[in-house]
């Protein structure tokens, strides 16, 4: 039959809270023959051989050493999402398995995610949507203020695909952009978004809003931390959409119960979700979402695309768009 | 009793987006300005009164600004009126409107005889009779400069919180019985999406060019048709028919005054011509909207969403089906609610008492239609 001379694609499973979508479902189905993990694990030895690629999305399935060796045709792991660090590199590289994101496809959503997060923590959107249906609400006071967007300062940590998407849109609302980046863009990315290049310090002393849009990697764990946050101004907010580990929790949670910094808008935490007694949680100066970034029907779509994009190419023994490599 | 104006150092720098037609050129941090008396201010003399409904509470001028009113005047509230009519009613020359109140009516306008203007903080006039403030030779202004960067902010805000369900995200991550997130928890891309903006005034443009950084395709519909320089500079298209707008249009955002043409512009019928797929925000007036049809259109998924910054009336009685929908986030009126616009709105106002009160031309005089 036909759909059995497509390679056999792993993935968790469809629909349901841990499956991927129907229709995404589909859309694999075009290019593969679609095994889920139940199916796997029903028959290991049999099935376990028509493996070649795994389709990771929402971090699942895991990856561990258990799974890679019972999967001996095993090509290339094409993860949805850009971020990898859910994902054990190395070990993977040891069993000679390519492994691929998706930094195209997640680069639009997750920078909306973050303009969404800096306006809506800005301007108190969630308490205010709490106190508009509230059964003991009777009037709107008038004293009861946010802050303003528009000409405010914003600090980009992380000066990437997304970063430089956040860039442009945070321009449009007339804001002052500061960044920070391993590597300083040209001169004319620059110019075209009215960034300034700063140190770590001086962007955290200046900026009204600081959004971390960097990479999780063992050099940007807990990149912000207790002296981070007391760097930033008392009237800040501090933006969080690229891992939770990027920022030392405890150390933010006494900061906003201190009124070191204002206010916080986190679409990451660690872990996800947090223990459901954990302070950050009670505190009402923090917006949680919970990893929505690229939540939309339209990205998602695209990462698989992009994914099934980069799979075949390994496949096919063609350049593969984008490859992650240990580092 | 005069007092003439030096305004000594007034900076003000086009900012992006600015509206030409309507000569705004204030920038929110560098407006500054100073009023001298062009002699001593004799013993006995006072500063021209200045009627606010009160200071502080629920609809009160904010207590931040009021060390700045009491340099230009005399601060008299409402209950002091009302306690000393005989002697007040002659000294007040101005009032400043915060949150429409206090609520001019004729009784008012006849108690005040020395009443030379009425500034109003925020853009939208629906709350006053204007041509019977005018029939009583009192001026009105309004503060259109200061309020359009904060209310297109309220805008996007309420377009991209709709569009990624925010607000029903952050119930999932707070909630105790939180596990994990439903991998079909999906909300609507913003980038590429189109946006209909129904009233392309100052803050419809300044939405405009918010949007257009989102790569959105930019539809409007106005009165009046804006100049070609001005559609090429976001990208947007007229729709001479709001229909067309709302056929194709992923996000329909409403920004118009409320007048009687306004009132229930968007109803059953326009709903229907949406998409299924699509968001209605509103942060114009609540009445814009006809609020029953939109309960129908949301419960019967004829809309996808709605967002509100602005209800009929507001706060909503306790028990409106519009609190209970899922898919409408309602916001208490945010708009201008932020430290910035506030303060501006406040020196805006004042800039125009004082323009009138010294028979110069008003920075934003309003008249009856």
């Amino acid at each position: 039959m036909a759909e059995q001379d497509l390679p056999g694609l792993l993935i968790m499973g469809i629909g349901g809270t841990h499956g991927v979508q129907e229709s995404l479902a589909a859309l694999l189905k075009k290019h593969f023959s679609v095994i889920t993990m139940k199916e796997l694990l029903e028959n290991k030895k049999e099935v376990g051989k028509k493996i070649q690629c795994i389709f990771v999305s929402e971090f699942r399935p895991t990856i561990d050493q258990e799974l890679l060796e019972s999967l001996p045709n095993l090509k290339v792991i094409g993860n949805s999402g850009v971020g990898v660090d859910h994902l054990n590199l190395k070990m993977i590289s040891n069993f000679g398995v390519r492994v691929t994101n998706t930094p195209h496809a997640v680069a639009d959503s997750t920078a909306d995610m973050g303009m969404a997060l800096m306006l809506a923590s800005a301007r108190r959107l969630v308490e205010g949507s709490q106190i508009a249906v509230s059964p003991d609400t009777n009037y709107f006071a008038a004293d009861w203020l946010g802050v303003e967007v528009t000409r405010a300062t914003l600090g980009i940590i992380g000066m990437g695909r997304i970063g430089y998407k956040v860039a442009q849109r945070a321009r449009a609302f007339e804001m002052k952009i500061l960044y920070h980046n391993r590597n300083r863009r040209s001169q004319e990315e620059e110019q075209a978004v009215g960034a300034c290049y700063s140190e770590m310090e001086d962007l955290l002393q200046q900026s009204d809003f600081v959004m971390l849009v960097v990479n999780l990697t063992p050099q940007t764990e807990k990149l912000i931390g207790k002296k981070e946050l007391g760097l930033m101004k008392p009237t800040a907010t501090l933006i969080n959409i690229s891992r939770g580990a990027v920022i030392d929790q405890d150390a933010l949670v006494e900061a906003l119960q201190n009124k070191t910094i204002k206010a916080a808008a986190l679409d990451v935490t660690y872990p996800e979700p947090l223990p459901r007694n954990h302070p950050l949680l009670k505190l009402n100066n923090v917006i949680i979402t919970p990893h929505i970034g690229t939540a939309t029907v339209q990205a998602t779509h695209m990462m698989a695309e992009e994914a099934i994009a980069n799979m075949l190419s390994v496949l096919n023994c063609q350049p593969i768009p984008s490859e992650v490599f240990p580092q | 009793m005069t007092q003439s104006l030096i305004f000594v150092q007034r900076k003000a720098i086009r900012a992006v987006g600015d509206d030409e037609s309507s000569g705004c050129s204030v920038s929110l941090n560098t407006l500054t300005f100073v009023s001298t008396c062009s002699r001593p201010i004799m013993k006995g003399e006072e500063l021209p009164g200045l009627l606010v409904n009160e200071i502080g509470g629920m609809h009160g001028i904010l207590h931040d600004h009021v060390e700045f009113l009491k340099k230009h005047f005399c601060l008299i509230t409402m209950k002091e009126f009302l306690e000393n009519k005989k002697n007040m009613s002659k000294k007040v020359q101005a009032v400043y409107l915060w949150w429409h109140k206090p609520v001019i009516d004729k009784d008012l306008l006849q108690s005040l005889p020395n009443l030379k203007v009425i500034a109003n903080s925020g853009v939208g006039m629906d709350h006053l009779d204007l041509k019977l403030v005018a029939s009583f030779g009192v001026k009105m202004a309004n503060a259109p400069c200061a309020v359009s960067s904060s209310t297109a902010d309220t805008g996007m805000a309420l377009l991209l919180a709709s569009a990624r369900r925010l607000v029903e995200g952050y119930h999932v991550a707070v909630s105790p019985g939180m596990e994990y997130c439903e991998a079909d928890f999906l909300g609507v891309e913003v980038t590429g999406a189109t946006l209909g903006i129904i009233g392309m005034g100052s803050i419809g443009y300044k939405i405009a060019l918010r949007a257009k950084a989102f790569e959105m395709k930019i539809l409007y519909h106005n009165r009046t048709r804006r100049k070609e320089q001005e559609e090429q500079a976001v990208g947007a298209l007229y729709c001479e028919k709001i229909d067309d707008l709302l056929c194709q249009a992923d996000f329909v955002m409403v920004v118009v005054s409320l007048t009687p043409q306004t009132h229930k512009l968007i109803g059953k019928r326009e709903m229907e011509l949406m998409k299924p797929t699509a968001t209605l925000i509103n942060i114009s007036r609540g009445a814009v909207v006809d609020q029953e049809a939109l309960v129908i259109a949301l419960r019967s998924g004829v809309i996808r969403a709605a967002a509100l910054d602005v209800t009929y009336p507001e706060p909503l009685p306790r028990d409106h089906p519009l609190l209970k929908l899922k898919n409408v986030i309602i916001t208490p009126h945010l708009g201008i609610k932020t430290d910035k616009a506030t303060r501006m709105i406040t020196e805006e106002a004042v800039e125009n008492i004082l323009a009138a009160l010294a028979g110069l031309p008003m920075p934003s005089e309003v008249h009856p239609s």
